[in-house]
C-alpha cells in the first residue's frame, strides 16, 4: 500500500501557542481552511482564545507526529505476552461445558464420566460451586464492569442457550476439553422470549447510561404529514458478534487469598474491583493485570468465564488458565443487539427539515443494562423543526447483548444517514447541499454551543478527495461490462465522551527520563505511544525518555478503553499529575536558587525544567533539582479534573464518508472499490495510528454493510454460527485501499485538542455503502446486511 | 484429550490394513477431518495417514491427466497441463479456502469433504439426521440460505462444499480406489449419494475403501471451460451457486457441452439435462436460456434459499455466453 495521500492534512503543527481556530485552520489543515472559510456555512462558535486557564485546554507543539507503535515490534515477534501465555507452577486448564437450552433448570448433571477422565482435576456445577456474590453489570453500578449482573453458577437456573453449566479443570487444555465432552446434563425446559418479535411485542421505554432513549419537540408527526417532501422508511439491522482476534483468556491465580488476574479486559481497574465483589475480597486484594490485549471494541469487559476461572480455581487451590474457544466467545461473551428503526424526514422544498422521526426497537437481557442508544447521531446531526426520537427495549432470554464499537449510533447511523439521501433524491437536491443545509447552529437537542464543529469542512474535502460529483436527484450510475458502479456518501457521528475516575502518577528520574504509570490498556490502538507523547511534550522531554506502564490494576485511578475516550482520560490524568509534579518540584527549590520562593502556581514544566511562567528563562533543570536535594527521582500523582466540559458544551466528533461500490448485474455481489473518510475529531495525535484506527473503522463498518450477521436462531435461542468460518467479516479481497483524512482542528474543550478516534471510523461508511448501492442499482436496501440476494 | 490411535500408512495395501473394519479413518491433511472431530462430529478412534500415498500428476497413455489423491489442492491448481487443459479445475480449486489451506488439503480428501451446514456441526445444540439419523432436519426450518435446492430431500438439504468436485465432475473425471475387495473406478458424479431417506450414507464407498487417484480423461482443445463462483464475501466463503461449463463449437453449432453446479445440491451436480437440452443448438443467449431452466427443473427451495434458482439460472446463461463469444 502506498504511503497515504493525505499527509498534508495530517501535518498538524500550529507555531501559536494561543492560536484561534482560523489560525490553526490557515496554518494546520490548508485545504480544508480553504474551503471552510469560503464555505462561510460552519456553525461554528466564535472563535476564541485556545489556551485557557483550563489546563485540559493546552495545546502542546510536541503531539502529531507519526511516531510507530512502541508495542509494535514485541506483538510482530510474538513476545507481547497476552491473558492465555502466563504460566503458574502447578497450573491447570479449565474447559465449558455450554447449555442447549435458553430457559430453564438443570434436571441431572452427570460428572463422573468427566471426573475419572485421564487428567481431570474437578469437575464444578451449581452443586460445588462457591458462593459468590453476582456481578455488578457495567452502567447498573459506577463500577460495573460485568456483561450482565446474572448470578453465576449458584443454582440450576439456565438464562441463555450457552450458558456455562459446568467447568472442567485438568491437567492439560486436551484433558479439560475432552472431558467437557463426557458431561450429561438434562434439563426442565422453561418458556423462553426468543423470538424478537415476541420480545418487541412488550417493548418499554428505555434509558442508556442513565438518560432517557427519547428526545421530543415540537409536534413531528404533524410536520411530516404537512412537509413538502418527506420520507418515511423501515430498516433492520441484525445481530452482531465480538470477534477480537484474541479469543478472550484469562490466567488466575489465588496467592494467600489474594487474587492474582491475567486478563484481556479494557479496565483493568473495573474488572478488578468488580471481580473483588464478586468474592467478597477488598479491591487490594485483587491484582489484575493486562499488558496487552488483543483487541477490545467493547467486548473484552468481565464475562462468566472470568468468574468461573477465578471460582475453579479457589475451589482446587490451583492455578488456572481458561481460554475460550472461538465457539466459546460467542457462547459467552455478547455482542451488538438487533435493531428496528424507523426513520421519516420531512422537509420544505429548499431542504430545511421541518421533522424529524427516528424511533426504534432494540432488544436486552433483564440483567443487563444496555440498550443500543440508537438515536445518538440524530440528537446531535441535523436541525429540525420538530423532532420525535424513541428508542423503546424488549426483553430477551439470551446471551447478553453489550457494547460494540460504536454501540447504537453505528446501527443508528444507517437508517438516518439513508433517509437523508432518499429525501436529497426526491428534493432533487445533492446530498451533501441536504446536509449542510441542515448543519445546526448549536447542538440541535440541548442547545449548547460546539466546542469544535467543522463537518462542512469534511464533507468539502471529501468531496474534493473523491472527486465527488454533485446530483440533483438523479442516480449518476455507471455500468461497466457486468458491474453496476455507484457512488454514495453519508455523515459519521460520534460523541466526545471523558469517564471520570482516571489518574496517573509521573515520576522523573535523576538520570533525566521519565516514568509514566496508569491503568490505561493497549489494545491495538496505540495507547502507549499516544501516552509517551502526551507526557514527553508536558515534560518537555523527548519521547525515547518517557517510559509507561499500564494495563496494572494496581496503579493509581480508573480507566476504560471504550467510547472512543482513553486518550482523553490520560491526557486529562497526565496534566493533573504534571501539576503535581510542579507542587513536589517546588518544595524541592534550594534557598538563593532563581525560582525560591515562588509558589508553585508561579512555575511550571518545561523542557525537563522546573521554570517561571512570567519568565521562563528563570528555570532549574529537574535533574539538577534531584541532585541538589539527594533524590533519584521525585513522583507525583494526580487525578483527572472532572469532565465539565461535557456540562458545557456539546462536544462530538463528526466525518464525511464517501464510497464506490460495484455491483455484479449477473449475480448481485457487492464490492467497494473506492473509500474515502475525512473525520473532525479534533487535534490528530498521531497520524499513522490514527489513519489506522480510522481504516479498522471503515473496514468494521464495510463488514457491517454487506456480512456481519449473527445466526440467532430463534427457535431455540442458539447461535448457530459461532466460528470464522461461518460469521463473516470482511477478507483481505473485500477491502480495497482506504483513504482517510481529517481536519485535525483541535478541540479547545478536550484534552490535547483531541476528540478520540476509536469509533467514529464504524460510522457513516455503511449508511454510504447502502447510498452507492441504490446509485448503481436503484434498489434501496434497508435490511442489513446487503447481502446479494437482495440484488438481484 | 480424545483418545486417539496415529499411523502412516507407507502403502495402499498397508493402508487398507491398518484402517481395517473399526472406526477408523483415513487422513489427509485434516483440514477438515481434525475440524469435525475437534467439533466432535467425527470420533474415529484411530486414524491412517495417507498423505505418503501417490501424489503425482502425470498424463496417462489415453491422453488424459492421472492426479494421485495425496496431491494437494494446490499443486493441482498450479499445474502446467491442468491450468492450459483443465483451467475450470484450477480456476476451482483457486477460489476456494485459503492459500494456507490449499497447500495442505488433499485431493483425496476435498473429495470426502463433509456438508458446512450448522445443524450438522452442532452435536450438542441441534438435530441433524446426517449424524443422528431419524433425529430430525433443524436446518429445513432454520437457518437454510446457502442450503441445497437439486437433489435434496425433506430429511437433508445439505450441499456438497466442494469447488474442485464441481470441475472434476464437468470433466467426466473417474475416482480410482482400492479396497479390502481390490480395485474399482467410480465416475466422480456417482461417487456421492443423494440424501433421500439415509442422508447419512453419502457416497458408495465400502467400508475401508480408499481413493487412491483421480483420473481426467483427455480432452479437446477446442473445448473452452472455465469456473466461476458466487459467494457473499470475495474470497474465504463457500458457494452459494458455483458453475463449472464447457463449450465446443463446431460448424457453428454446439458439439459438446458439459455444466456443473456447485453449492446447490448433495454432490457435485452435473446437469444432464441441460446439456441434453443444449447440445446442436446454436450457441446463443435463447440457448442458453432454455438450457438454464433446464437445469432447475425439479428444483425444490425453502424460503432462505428460494434465490438461488434466479442465481444458477443467470450465471449458467452469463459463463456460456463468455465462453460462447471466447469460442468464436
Amino acid at each position: 500500500m502506498t504511503e497515504p495521500t493525505n499527509q498534508r492534512l495530517m501535518s498538524n503543527r500550529s507555531n501559536s501557542r494561543n492560536p484561534t481556530r482560523r489560525t490553526v485552520l490557515a496554518g494546520t489543515a490548508a485545504a480544508v481552511a480553504q474551503v471552510t472559510l469560503g464555505g462561510g456555512a460552519t456553525a461554528q462558535p466564535k472563535p476564541g482564545p485556545l489556551a485557557t486557564k483550563d489546563s485540559l485546554a493546552r495545546l502542546p507543539d510536541s503531539l502529531g507526529a507519526s511516531l510507530p507503535r512502541r508495542n509494535g515490534r514485541l506483538l510482530v515477534r510474538g513476545v507481547a505476552r497476552f491473558a492465555a501465555e502466563h504460566t503458574y507452577p502447578r497450573m491447570i486448564y479449565g474447559a465449558l461445558v455450554y447449555s442447549t437450552i435458553p430457559r430453564g433448570t438443570i434436571h441431572n448433571i452427570v460428572t463422573t464420566a468427566a471426573e475419572s477422565s485421564p487428567g481431570v482435576v474437578r469437575v464444578m456445577t451449581h452443586k460445588n460451586a462457591p458462593r459468590m456474590a453476582p456481578p455488578e453489570s457495567f452502567f447498573g453500578t459506577r463500577t460495573g464492569m460485568a456483561g450482565s449482573a446474572l448470578p453465576v453458577m449458584q443454582d440450576g437456573e439456565v438464562y441463555w442457550n450457552g450458558q456455562p453449566v459446568a467447568v472442567i479443570l485438568a491437567e492439560t487444555q486436551e484433558q479439560a476439553d475432552y472431558a467437557a465432552t463426557l458431561v450429561e446434563v438434562s434439563y426442565d425446559i422453561a418458556d423462553a422470549v426468543t423470538s424478537f418479535d415476541e420480545a418487541a411485542d412488550a417493548a418499554v421505554p428505555a434509558d442508556y447510561a442513565g438518560k432517557a432513549l427519547r428526545y421530543v419537540a415540537g409536534n413531528a408527526e404533524p410536520a411530516l404529514a404537512d412537509a413538502a417532501v418527506s420520507v418515511d422508511l423501515a430498516f433492520s439491522t441484525p445481530r452482531h458478534n465480538h470477534n477480537q482476534i484474541e479469543p478472550h483468556a484469562v490466567t488466575v491465580a489465588w496467592q494467600d487469598g489474594r487474587l492474582r488476574m491475567h486478563d484481556c479486559t479494557q479496565s483493568v481497574a473495573m474488572s478488578a474491583v468488580t471481580i473483588a465483589k464478586v468474592f467478597g475480597l477488598k479491591r487490594s486484594d485483587v491484582h489484575l493485570t493486562a499488558e496487552s490485549v488483543g483487541g477490545g471494541f467493547g467486548g473484552k469487559t468481565l464475562w462468566q468465564y472470568h468468574i468461573l476461572a477465578a471460582a475453579a480455581s479457589r475451589l482446587v487451590n490451583r492455578p488456572v488458565r481458561m481460554t475460550l474457544t472461538r465457539e466459546g466467545v460467542f457462547r459467552v461473551c455478547g455482542g451488538r443487539a438487533p435493531t428496528r428503526q424507523r426513520v421519516a424526514l420531512g422537509a420544505n422544498r429548499d431542504g430545511r427539515l421541518t421533522a424529524m422521526i427516528h424511533t426504534g426497537t432494540t432488544v436486552k437481557i433483564a440483567q443487563n443494562v444496555m440498550t443500543e442508544p440508537l438515536i445518538d447521531a440524530s440528537r446531535h446531526m441535523y436541525r429540525s423543526d420538530t423532532m420525535h426520537l424513541d428508542v423503546r427495549v424488549g426483553t430477551m432470554d439470551m446471551l447478553a447483548n453489550t457494547f460494540m464499537r460504536a454501540p447504537g449510533s453505528a446501527v443508528g447511523t444507517v437508517p438516518l444517514e439513508t433517509a437523508l439521501d432518499e429525501l436529497a433524491e426526491k428534493l432533487g437536491m445533492d446530498p451533501i447541499e441536504l446536509r449542510i443545509r441542515n448543519e445546526p447552529d448549536v447542538d440541535p437537542t440541548t442547545g449548547k454551543a460546539y466546542s469544535q464543529r467543522a463537518l462542512v469542512a469534511a464533507y468539502r474535502e471529501g468531496a474534493r478527495r473523491f472527486g465527488w460529483q454533485p446530483r440533483s436527484g438523479q442516480r449518476l450510475g455507471r455500468r461497466e461490462g457486468e458491474w453496476l458502479v455507484g457512488t454514495g456518501m453519508a455523515a459519521a457521528y460520534y460523541p466526545y465522551k471523558r469517564f471520570p475516575g482516571s489518574a496517573a502518577r509521573i515520576t522523573f528520574g535523576r538520570d533525566g527520563r521519565a516514568l509514566i504509570a496508569l491503568p490505561g490498556h493497549e489494545g491495538g490502538m496505540g495507547m502507549e505511544t499516544a501516552t509517551a507523547a502526551i507526557a514527553a511534550d508536558l515534560l518537555g522531554l523527548n519521547q525515547s525518555n518517557v517510559q509507561v506502564r499500564y494495563g496494572d490494576s494496581t496503579l493509581p485511578g480508573s480507566i476504560i478503553a471504550a467510547a472512543s475516550q482513553q486518550t482523553a482520560a490520560i491526557g486529562a490524568s497526565l496534566a493533573a499529575a504534571g501539576a503535581a509534579l510542579v507542587v513536589e518540584l517546588a518544595n524541592l527549590v534550594p534557598r538563593g536558587s532563581a525560582l525560591h520562593g515562588q509558589p508553585a502556581k508561579a512555575l511550571m514544566i518545561s523542557e525537563g525544567s522546573l521554570s517561571l511562567i512570567a519568565n521562563p528563562s528563570r528555570r532549574i533543570a529537574i535533574t539538577d533539582l534531584l541532585e541538589w536535594s539527594g533524590r533519584t527521582s521525585v513522583s507525583a500523582e494526580g487525578r483527572a479534573a472532572p469532565p465539565t466540559e461535557v456540562a458545557t458544551w456539546s462536544m462530538h466528533s463528526t466525518g464525511a464518508v464517501f464510497l464506490e461500490v460495484r455491483v455484479n448485474a449477473v449475480t448481485g455481489e457487492l464490492r467497494i472499490s473506492r473509500v474515502t473518510g475525512v473525520y473532525d475529531c479534533g487535534r490528530i495525535l498521531n497520524p499513522k495510528l490514527a489513519a489506522s484506527q480510522f481504516r479498522g473503522g471503515i473496514i468494521m463498518s464495510l463488514g457491517m454493510a454487506m456480512m456481519e450477521n449473527t445466526h440467532f436462531d430463534e427457535r431455540s435461542g442458539r447461535i448457530m454460527n459461532p466460528s470464522f468460518a461461518q460469521y463473516y467479516v470482511p477478507s483481505h479481497l473485500d477491502v480495497p485501499e482506504i483513504d482517510v483524512a481529517w481536519t485535525g482542528v483541535p478541540d479547545p474543550r478536550a484534552p490535547n485538542g483531541a476528540r478520540g478516534i476509536g469509533e467514529i471510523g464504524m460510522n457513516g461508511a455503511s449508511a454510504a455503502v447502502a447510498n452507492a448501492v441504490y446509485d448503481a442499482t436503484g434498489k434501496r436496501i434497508r435490511d442489513l446486511p446487503i447481502t446479494l440476494d437482495k440484488l438481484l | 484429550m480424545t483418545p486417539l490411535a496415529y499411523a502412516k500408512a507407507d502403502s495402499e495395501q498397508n493402508a487398507i490394513a491398518q484402517v481395517g473394519n473399526g472406526p477408523a479413518k483415513y487422513l489427509g491433511a485434516g483440514t477438515n477431518l481434525v475440524d469435525l472431530m475437534r467439533e466432535g462430529v467425527e470420533t474415529p478412534n484411530r486414524l491412517v495417514d495417507v498423505t505418503g500415498l501417490s501424489h503425482v500428476i502425470e498424463p496417462t497413455v489415453s491422453d488424459g491427466l492421472l492426479i494421485g489423491a495425496a496431491a494437494s489442492n494446490a499443486a493441482v491448481a498450479e499445474d502446467a497441463t491442468v491450468r492450459t487443459r483443465y483451467p475450470a479445475l484450477s480456476r476451482a480449486i483457486l477460489s476456494g479456502a485459503s492459500a494456507q489451506i490449499r497447500n495442505m488439503a488433499t485431493v483425496g480428501g476435498n473429495i470426502l469433504q463433509r456438508t458446512r451446514c450448522a445443524y450438522f456441526l452442532d452435536i450438542e445444540g441441534a438435530r441433524c439426521n446426517k449424524r443422528r439419523p431419524g433425529q430430525g432436519c433443524d436446518a429445513y426450518e432454520g437457518f437454510n440460505r446457502g442450503h441445497g435446492i437439486l437433489g435434496v430431500s425433506p430429511a437433508c438439504i445439505a450441499t456438497h462444499p466442494s469447488d474442485m468436485c464441481v470441475a472434476l465432475a464437468a470433466y467426466d473425471a473417474v475416482v480410482h480406489l482400492v479396497g479390502p475387495e481390490g480395485k474399482r473406478r467410480v465416475p466422480l458424479v456417482d461417487i456421492h449419494r443423494l440424501p433421500g431417506d439415509t442422508p447419512h450414507v453419502e457416497t458408495v464407498l465400502r467400508p475401508g475403501e480408499l481413493i487412491i487417484a483421480v483420473e481426467l480423461p483427455a480432452t479437446s482443445a477446442a473445448v473452452r471451460s472455465t469456473y466461476r463462483k458466487v459467494r457473499d464475501r470475495a474470497s474465504y466463503a463457500f458457494a452459494l451457486v458455483s458453475i463449472a461449463a464447457a463449450l465446443d463449437v463446431a460448424d457453428g453449432r454446439i458439439a459438446n457441452i458439459r455444466i456443473a453446479l456447485g453449492g446447490v445440491a448433495p454432490k457435485p451436480w452435473r446437469a444432464h439435462q441441460a446439456e441434453a437440452a443444449m447440445i446442436g443448438g446454436l450457441p446463443e443467449r435463447a440457448t442458453f436460456v432454455a438450457g438454464a431452466e433446464a437445469a432447475l427443473t425439479g428444483a425444490t427451495t425453502r424460503p432462505n434459499n428460494a434465490f438461488k434458482i434466479e442465481l444458477a439460472r443467470r450465471l449458467i446463461v452469463a459463463v456460456l455466453t463468455d465462453l460462447a463469444g471466447a469460442t468464436r
